[in-house]
Formats: structure tokens, C-alpha cells, sequence
């Protein structure tokens, strides 16, 4: 799917889409010990192009587990997992590595950048493993680093970043390859609440340019900023529904700038 | 990926830790050092053997009195060669184009102002033929002066500097257990042998004179015969043995009483015992490479350990295990092969400066080059794949979570 597509005109246009993420019955369990965790207990979720959707759970919910399988990261123990109509719930690891690379782009908690490489040489890392020329890498790279609007920043190593600029930098990274979807793993765990704003911007922004944005978090206000919520509890899905007001981060931004003068005065 | 892309990558990660490399490519850094120098000094002295046959003496062949034994023991040399057996040989063998018995001794050799320790050979005219010698200065004693047993002699290079500086001595006296010698001319320089001992460090006198001034009998030590040409040495060896049996009226049951030698046989023993040396040391320098590889493994499993998270996050946005396992093993080889080519120059500077700091000659050939890359490189392999092997087996997940 590309970011050409035409889809943020709203939810119902959205659900005529085809189904990019379509996981059965997934279950999990791990063995630790004697003990059987059971990760997951059944968990059945039909994912959209287009959509934005906000995991939530406590720890220990399966949310993660949930998405590490989405990411191809991880096998789930039973169950299926069709990720644009290909079945990857069981694919050997090379086959896996090839579907995160085409497919899926991950933006984690803690930026995972390679430190002592500038921020376009991270952007430009998964398309290296795609195996491309390196014009062609840099010209994508620079253009995922414009998306984000770290363009002017392109030469500078993660140390040299704010955490808010790492963390689009990961954002770029994840993007570069046009992937189907873009997996976030408490993408403003490590922020603070007026860098989170912007981040969750970024994420508005390129869904509304059409990109799938699956975001796990345990932040309820994070999660309205998507379009639908999908809650876990003990391995299960409880909640599923689409936000009602969902949260716009110009406003929101006002709001944190004048709690902070007020609590400056 | 391709392969361009993973040097860069490999080259940028040793690069981040500059000391660490350059500390982990030291064991194969000396171990191919030492290696190229080794196999250089040991080529260099099997060539250097092979020169001093040919400079010794052309086609030579040396005849010593042998020794009588008992049960398999030499008990004492009883018998003892003698002047008239080296004219026989010549007479009566038509392969043999000159001849001359040497008898020998250490001394010391004065003249008015200075004294030197040296060996005196008592020698006939053929002597310059036989080991293919030249003069410096004067000339050889005359076929007259041996047959009249004069007091005449002709020094060695080193001797003649010793005595009389740079300067010719032609005509002067020096004395050999206080006769006095005629200066009649000094012998070019042919350097050292293998042994280490300077051939010009030596005075000939005619033998007859060594007989009768200086020993007092008619012994003579050894005789040096020059066979016409290289293919006729095996059928005159032979020749000159039954003339010899003949001489000395050994019966056909009878043992020989003397041994025949070529310059060939003195220098393959000669080049057996450098072969082995240089072997072991060899042998010494290969263990210090794969010690090398040992100490690439351990730095390469640290590494490992250390980019667990970078590892993890590689292989999320999409590097298969291939991918890592070739990343890590070039890291590896291209660790090897850095340490081989600076090892390669250090062991070229130190055979050059082996050879002019030491009378050694050294030769390093293509092929020692390319046998020590090659076993540098297959070491990167060895010693990598392990480590590799570990960091591509990595689960991504945990791999992601480990701080």
C-alpha cells in the first residue's frame, strides 16, 4: 500500500478497504518452567488499510505478544495470521525477515537507532537490506527524513538528536521502505506530554496521507488520538471500538502550553 | 545486501573501536610476520647453501682418510691418505681434471708489528682450480716452490687485511711459528659459509713445505679432486675409489680406509638441518596465528554480546539471518586480513633488516605471501563462524528487549 492512497476521508470509506491484517484465533503460550503462560487465549482482529488503530492493555495483557506477531517477529503457537491477503503466521525466518522488510515498519519505545550512524544512514539501513542502489537509497531516505521534517538533519548521529528528533528519525526509518503498515510500540513511552503531541501529529498526518498506523499503548489519552481502540485484558480482546472524539494535537498543544504557564506563574 | 555494502558496514564497526581492533589483530598481525620473515630467512639460506657449492669449488670432490671399525664402532683412523694417492687419481682417472692434497692446521701468523690466529693449509698449484679461486693481489705460488718446498705462501683476504691493512702485501715476510714466509699474492674474498666460518681466514703454503717445516711427517688430511664436468661425478667417484683400494692394497672383502664426499652431500646435510630449523620456527609462528584467530573469536563474541540490541533492531527492519551471519563474519575476515597485510610488511621490513644488519640473505616468495594470506584468512573464517553463527541465531524479540 502506498502513501498515494487515497483514504482519509473517513472511518466508513476506510472499512470499504481491503482487509490488510486479518488474525484467527491467534493463541500463544509460552512455557516457562513447569508453567504454561498462555499469551494469548484466542484472539481474532481484523485490521483495515487505512486505519489507525491504538492497542491498549496493562502489562502482561498480550498486547505485546499481539504485536510482536503482527510484526512477523514471532510465531503464535495456534491460530492464523493474513497479513495483505498472505498467509505469515508460519513462514520460516527468512521468509519472515522479507515480509518485515517489505511490509512492515517498526517504531519502538526507545528509538532503537543505531547510535554513531547519522540519521540518514539509519533511514537508509532497511533499504539496504532490500538491497538497493544507493542513490536510490539516499533518495528515499531523504524523502521519509522530509515526511517527518528532519530534513535540515539528516547529517546528525542520534547523540546529537533530541528524543523527540530520534524518535522521528525511527518514524522516517519505518516509512522509507513504503511499507504496508507501521508498527508503533509505545512510541511516546520515553517523551515528554509536548513532544508526545508532536509524534502523535507525525502519526495523524501520515495516516491521513493513507498509511496503516497500528500504535500500542497504555496511555489512554495517546490512544484517542487514533481512530479506533482496541483494548486486551489477559489475553484476550475486551474492547473494540472507534474513538468518538478524537483528540487534535494543535489543540491539545495549546492546552499543555497554557497548563505550563499557569503552572510557571 | 550486497557484498560492498557489508565491507562498509564491517569496515565502519572496527573502525567504532579502533584499539580493540588493532589489540585483536596483533596475534595474526605477528603470527604472519613472523611467518613471512621465518620462511624468508629459511629460503634465504637454502639459496645461500646452494651459491657457496658453487662458489666452494666446481664439481668438487673431497677424499678424507676414513676410519677403521670394530663391530660397527670406529675404533681410530688407522691408515692415512697420502700425497702420492691424490697423483695416482689424476694419472689414472681421465674424468679427474686436477687435484690437491691439503693438510691443515691452526696457528698463529706474525709479522714485525701485528700477530694473527689463522689456519695454514699446506696445498699444491691446482689449489686456485680446485675451489675455483681467484687472486687479488701477486700470484700463486709456482709449481718450482712446492716441489722445492720453498718458505713462500699466499694469505687469505682476511688475513692479509688483518696483517697489512688495505694495502698490498706482496713480497713481505710473515712468520708461521716463526719461519719466515714469502708474500707471493693474496686470494680474492668468497665471505662466509653457512657454518658461519670465514673462508678467507686462512694462509696456503705449498704442502711439501707444511710436511717438512711445520708437521715433520708425511701426512696430508684431506684431498680435493675437481671432476670435469657435474654428470661425470657419480661415474668418478667410483673410479677414484677402486684407484684408492688399488693404492692401498685393500683386499675386495676389505672396507674402504677412506670416504669420498661431494660439496653436494656436505650441503644437503647443511640444508636439511636449516630446512628443520626454519620448520620449527614456522611451526612456532603458526601457533601464534591460530592463538591470533583465538583471540578474534573471543573479541568477536564480546562484540556479539555488546550489539545484542543492534542485532535485534537489524533483523526487525529486515535483515534476514543470512544477512548478520555474513555481517559479522567479514567483520571477522576483513579483522584477519587487515592483520595479515600490515603482518605481510612487518615481515618483509624485518627480512630486510635482517639482511642488512646480519650477514643472513633472505627471500620472500610469492607463494609464502599467498600460502600466510590465505591461512589469515581462513582463520577469519574459523574463528568468525562461531561467533557469527551466535549472533544470527538471535531471537529478534529478546534480542530488542536486552539492555
Amino acid at each position: 500500500m502506498s502513501m498515494q492512497t487515497e483514504l482519509h476521508t473517513g472511518i466508513e470509506t476506510r472499512l470499504d478497504g481491503s482487509a490488510l491484517i486479518s488474525a484467527k484465533n491467534l493463541k500463544k503460550t509460552y512455557r516457562m518452567g513447569d508453567v504454561d503462560v498462555h499469551a494469548l487465549r484466542g484472539v481474532s482482529l481484523d485490521i483495515r488499510s487505512g486505519e489507525f488503530v491504538a492497542i491498549m492493555g496493562a502489562s502482561g495483557s498480550g498486547k505485546s505478544t499481539f504485536m510482536n506477531i503482527l510484526g512477523c517477529l514471532d510465531a503464535p503457537s495456534s491460530g492464523e495470521y493474513f497479513l495483505d491477503g498472505i498467509s505469515v503466521a508460519h513462514m520460516t525466518k527468512k521468509e519472515q525477515a522479507r515480509i518485515r522488510s517489505r511490509k512492515i515498519g517498526f517504531v519502538f519505545q526507545g528509538f532503537n537507532l543505531l547510535s554513531r550512524t547519522s540519521a540518514l544512514e539509519n533511514v537508509e539501513l532497511p533499504l539496504l537490506y532490500q538491497g538497493l542502489a544507493s542513490n536510490r537509497r539516499r533518495e528515499l531516505a531523504l524523502e521519509a527524513l522530509h515526511a517527518v521534517g528532519l530534513d535540515k538533519r539528516f547529517d546528525h548521529k542520534p547523540n546529537e538528536l533530541s528524543g523527540g528528533q530520534q524518535q522521528r528519525v525511527a518514524i522516517a526509518r519505518a516509512l522509507a521502505t513504503h511499507p504496508s503498515m507501521i508498527l508503533a510500540d509505545e512510541p511516546t513511552g520515553n517523551l515528554d506530554s509536548k513532544t508526545s503531541i508532536e509524534i502523535m501529529a507525525i502519526f495523524q498526518k501520515l495516516n491521513s496521507k493513507g498509511i496503516t498506523i497500528i500504535l500500542v499503548t497504555h496511555e489512554n489519552d495517546i490512544a484517542q488520538y487514533g481512530l479506533r481502540n482496541v483494548v486486551f485484558r489477559d489475553g484476550r480482546i475486551i474492547k473494540d471500538f472507534m474513538v468518538e472524539t478524537r483528540l487534535n494535537p494543535e489543540e491539545e498543544m495549546k492546552r499543555v502550553l497554557a497548563t505550563s504557564i499557569v503552572d510557571n506563574a | 545486501m550486497n557484498y560492498m555494502n557489508i565491507l562498509k558496514v564491517a569496515y565502519n564497526a572496527l573502525k567504532r573501536n579502533k584499539m580493540r581492533s588493532a589489540l585483536t589483530m596483533l596475534g595474526i598481525v605477528i603470527g604472519v610476520g613472523s611467518i613471512i620473515a621465518m620462511t624468508g630467512v629459511g629460503a634465504g639460506a637454502q639459496q645461500e647453501i646452494d651459491n657457496q657449492t658453487a662458489a666452494f669449488g666446481t664439481n668438487m670432490i673431497t677424499i678424507r682418510p676414513g676410519g677403521v671399525t670394530a663391530g660397527g664402532i670406529r675404533i681410530r683412523s688407522l691408515t692415512e691418505l697420502s700425497a702420492s694417492d691424490g697423483d695416482a687419481i689424476l694419472r689414472d682417472c681421465d674424468l679427474v681434471t686436477a687435484q690437491t692434497p691439503v693438510i691443515r692446521v691452526v696457528t698463529s701468523v706474525t709479522t714485525s708489528e701485528r700477530n694473527w690466529g689463522s689456519q695454514i693449509y699446506g696445498v699444491n698449484t691446482s689449489f686456485t682450480t680446485v675451489r675455483n679461486w681467484g687472486l687479488k693481489y701477486g700470484s700463486m705460488f709456482t709449481d718450482q716452490d712446492y716441489r722445492s718446498g720453498n718458505k713462500m705462501c699466499v694469505l687469505g683476504s682476511t688475513v692479509a687485511s688483518n696483517l697489512f691493512g688495505p694495502y698490498d702485501p706482496t713480497g713481505e715476510i710473515v712468520r708461521i711459528q716463526n719461519i719466515p714466509f714469502r708474500i707471493a699474492g693474496v686470494l680474492e674474498s668468497k665471505g662466509q659459509l653457512a657454518s658461519g666460518q670465514d673462508q678467507d681466514d686462512m694462509i696456503i703454503i705449498p704442502y711439501t713445505t707444511f710436511q717438512k717445516r711445520i708437521i715433520g711427517n708425511q701426512d696430508i688430511d684431506y684431498i680435493y679432486v675437481s671432476v670435469r664436468t657435474s654428470q661425470d661425478m657419480a661415474a668418478a667417484i667410483q673410479e677414484i675409489r677402486q684407484i684408492i683400494r688399488t693404492a692401498h692394497r685393500i683386499p675386495d672383502y676389505g672396507d674402504d680406509d677412506f670416504q669420498i664426499k661431494t660439496q653436494d652431500q656436505v650441503n644437503e646435510i647443511a640444508k636439511s638441518i636449516s630446512k628443520t630449523v626454519s620448520l620449527l620456527m614456522i611451526i612456532v609462528a603458526s601457533i601464534s596465528l591460530v592463538v591470533g584467530g583465538i583471540g578474534i573469536m573471543n573479541i568477536m563474541l564480546v562484540s556479539v554480546t555488546e550489539r545484542t540490541r543492534e542485532i535485534g533492531i537489524r533483523m526487525a527492519i529486515g535483515a534476514t539471518e543470512q544477512d548478520i551471519l555474513l555481517q559479522f563474519l567479514v567483520e571477522a575476515i576483513v579483522l584477519s586480513l587487515m592483520g595479515g597485510l600490515i603482518g605481510l610488511t612487518l615481515g618483509i621490513i624485518t627480512g630486510q633488516m635482517v639482511e642488512t644488519f646480519t650477514s643472513w640473505s633472505v627471500s620472500i616468495s610469492a607463494s609464502s605471501i599467498f600460502i600466510s594470506m590465505g591461512f589469515a584468512a581462513a582463520i577469519g573464517i574459523f574463528f568468525g563462524f562461531y561467533p557469527a553463527r551466535k549472533a544470527a541465531s538471535l531471537n529478534p524479540i529478546e534480542a530488542l528487549r536486552y539492555e
